[in-house]
């Protein structure tokens, strides 16, 4: 059989979105930036709103998402990406709004404007994607950095008594009646990839009909910033991260899951 | 018919907020100028012209609301005093790196730090010297009137369009605060066309997507960015300046000043003449682009230049750097919130130039 007989519409399984450009992702690779930033794109998509569609990229190592994300977008400064998507979506309320953040942009310098934009119910999405480091200026701690783990400004570990304790922002946010929908989830294995399309699909879903604030945690990996391979990085974030940040909703239609 | 009306300076630009067809304003409280949001809030503009008005929860959100408001093309605006004004400064400058059109008011106190809730001109070289980080200018509107406060909106949404780039109008809290006439104008419609050359509507299939960002990590590339915003600077400075001048015909002494100190000057002046010393007035309505011209034609008639602010003299740095060495060039001001009288204007003036 020769490959043209191969490459047919009927055998097609998997097409890259067209919401994805074709620059090449400036992450390292392992790296979950480029699996949330494709499954985001797909809802789009899917849900065929790209030309009402509006976002915000934070700084952070997804600062130059825009690059990546064939949507109208603009760059914040750091951590103000939920007031920058309140003042677009003002503007434009019949539109979709999303913020792409990581923790340090969304849980560190931007807390204020993340608790504010959903305590007043402001009718965005938001993806988080927390790898409890500063990925972007070389590793250093985070908010979200966990007890014990070694980042270049926690070189012996984070000490809770010194540093404070890592910060929970979903089930913080959860508790605030404005927020409609909060999951926490991961893109590391195709399983949680789909888990985690279909959340990102539900919180534009929540938009669409008005309900107000959405946010998906991502629970993601730094492997450069972990000094870790991408493998090891993905084993290490399992055994580390997901006890402390445990993957499934938080709110959902309002109401908190209870013992989840 | 003329519409006239008995209003404060803060409450002329909410009015002129909603007749200019503003889209967006988002502010915090803080004296002297929480009558531009209370007056905005009472009036409920989204009903009279669909403008949305939201309190943010600082100084910090509101300029970044007004970025991303600002991005969809609409009119946008914000107002504060210096302490906010300070905290906007890192926003105000990613509004001029992005090409950002919107409007900023600073009804200034009093500083540094928290200083005093009394008027004050000691923002002068926040406004027209940079304030934030990098090479970027504002376009500084002063206004010495009520009327002018209502005005300046309008003007400030025209140029903030022109030039792609934010808009300052620096008032004080005795423009703020005080109440006098003001002549209002006929509604202005909302933007209803959005330019699809940047605007952020939605990527539709006739056009590539638009970003609105201020970075460019290619050195170059940024270099080429500033050499464009510097570029549409000179065509500021080329096109932009305002002044008005009062009585320098025969003047043998200038007052430069704006905003309130122009006011205080204007009686100053006044009073000079009766007394037989013939002083005329400068009043630079843009500080940013600097009346530098005007100044240095008038310059080579005059015996001194007394610049007037409410600040320990920062104005006079342009005003010396506008005509040269050859005229000497005086300061004279109150600090900290108080404000001198035009008596004691004239009474320093005389000390510094008449009675040796
Ligand atoms: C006002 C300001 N302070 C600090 C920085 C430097 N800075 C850039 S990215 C970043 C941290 C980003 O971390 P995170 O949000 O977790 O994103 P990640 O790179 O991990 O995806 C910092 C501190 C900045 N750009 N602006
Ligand atoms: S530094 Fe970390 S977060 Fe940034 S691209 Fe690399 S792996 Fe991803
Ligand atoms: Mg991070």
């Amino acid at each position: 059989m020769d490959i043209k007989d191969i490459i047919k519409p009927e055998n097609l399984v998997y097409q890259k979105t067209k919401l994805m450009t074709d620059k090449p992702l400036s992450y390292c690779p392992g790296c979950g930036h480029g699996t949330a930033h494709r499954i985001l794109m797909e809802v789009i998509e899917e849900m065929d709103i790209q030309s009402e569609t509006i976002g915000v990229a934070p700084v952070g190592c997804s600062v130059l998402a825009y690059d990546f994300m064939n949507v109208d977008m603009v760059g914040a400064a750091h951590g103000r990406a939920p007031a920058v998507a309140t003042g677009i979506k003002r503007c434009w309320p019949e539109k979709f709004v999303y913020t792409y953040q990581g923790d340090g942009d969304l849980a560190a310098i931007g807390t204020a404007e993340t608790i504010h934009a959903a305590n007043r119910g402001e009718n965005i999405t938001v993806i988080f994607i927390n790898n409890g480091i500063y990925g972007m200026t070389g590793g250093q701690m985070a908010p979200t950095t966990l007890e014990g783990m070694k980042t270049s400004t926690s070189p012996y570990g984070r000490d809770l008594h010194s540093m404070g304790n890592p910060l929970k922002m979903s089930e913080l946010l959860a508790q605030l009646p404005g927020v409609h929908y909060v999951t926490r989830q991961s893109v590391h294995s195709p399983r949680n990839v789909r888990r985690a399309k279909k959340a990102i699909r539900a919180a534009f879903e929540v938009q669409k009909a008005n309900k107000g604030f959405s946010l998906v945690e991502i629970v993601s990996n730094c492997n450069s910033g972990w000094k870790l391979e991408p493998v090891p990085a993905n084993e290490w974030m399992e055994e580390n991260m997901f006890p402390y940040y445990p993957l499934g909703d938080i709110k959902v239609d309002g109401k908190l899951i209870v013992n989840q | 018919m003329k519409e006239l009306r008995l209003m404060k300076g803060n409450e002329a630009v909410a009015e002129g907020a909603i007749r200019a067809g503003t889209d967006g304003y988002f502010g915090y409280p803080i004296t002297p100028q929480s009558e531009v949001m209370e007056y905005l809030m009472a009036e409920q503009p989204e009903k009279r012209t669909g403008m949305v008005v939201l309190q943010a929860e600082s100084e910090v959100a509101s300029i970044n609301m007004v970025y991303g408001a600002a991005s969809t093309g609409k009119r946008v605006m914000t107002s504060s005093s210096s302490p906010g004004i300070s905290l906007m400064q890192e926003g105000i400058s990613y509004c001029a790196g992005a090409e950002l059109p919107c409007l900023v008011v600073n009804v200034v106190r009093g500083g540094p730090g928290l200083g005093t809730i009394q008027p004050s001109q000691a923002d002068y070289f926040q406004s027209v010297k940079g304030g934030g980080h990098g090479d970027y200018r504002l376009i500084v509107l002063a206004p010495a009137s009520v009327q002018e406060m209502f005005d300046f909106v309008f003007l400030g949404y025209d140029l903030a369009f022109k030039y792609r780039n934010p808009i300052l109008i620096l008032s004080d809290g005795l423009i703020g605060q005080m109440m006098e006439k003001v002549e209002l104008c006929e509604q202005r419609p909302r933007n209803t066309v959005f330019d699809p050359s940047w605007t952020l509507t939605g990527k539709t299939p006739d056009r590539e997507r638009n970003i609105i960002t201020s970075l460019d990590l290619d050195a170059s590339q940024q270099e080429k960015h500033n050499q464009h915003l510097q570029e549409k600077y000179r065509k500021a400075e080329a096109e932009e300046v305002r002044y008005e001048e009062l009585q320098t015909e025969d003047a043998d002494y200038l007052f430069v000043a704006y905003g309130s100190s122009a006011r205080i000057c204007q009686k100053a002046i006044q009073l000079g003449r009766e007394k037989g010393i013939k002083i005329g007035l400068l009043r630079p309505i843009t500080l940013w682009p600097f009346p530098k011209k005007p100044l240095a034609a008038i310059a080579p008639r005059l015996k001194g230049i007394l610049s007037v602010e409410q600040s320990a003299g920062q104005m006079i740095e342009d005003v010396k750097l506008s005509v040269g060495c050859g005229i000497r060039v005086e300061h004279y001001g109150r600090m900290g919130g108080m404000i001198p009288s035009p008596e004691e204007v004239l009474e320093n003036f005389e000390k510094l130039f008449i009675k040796k």
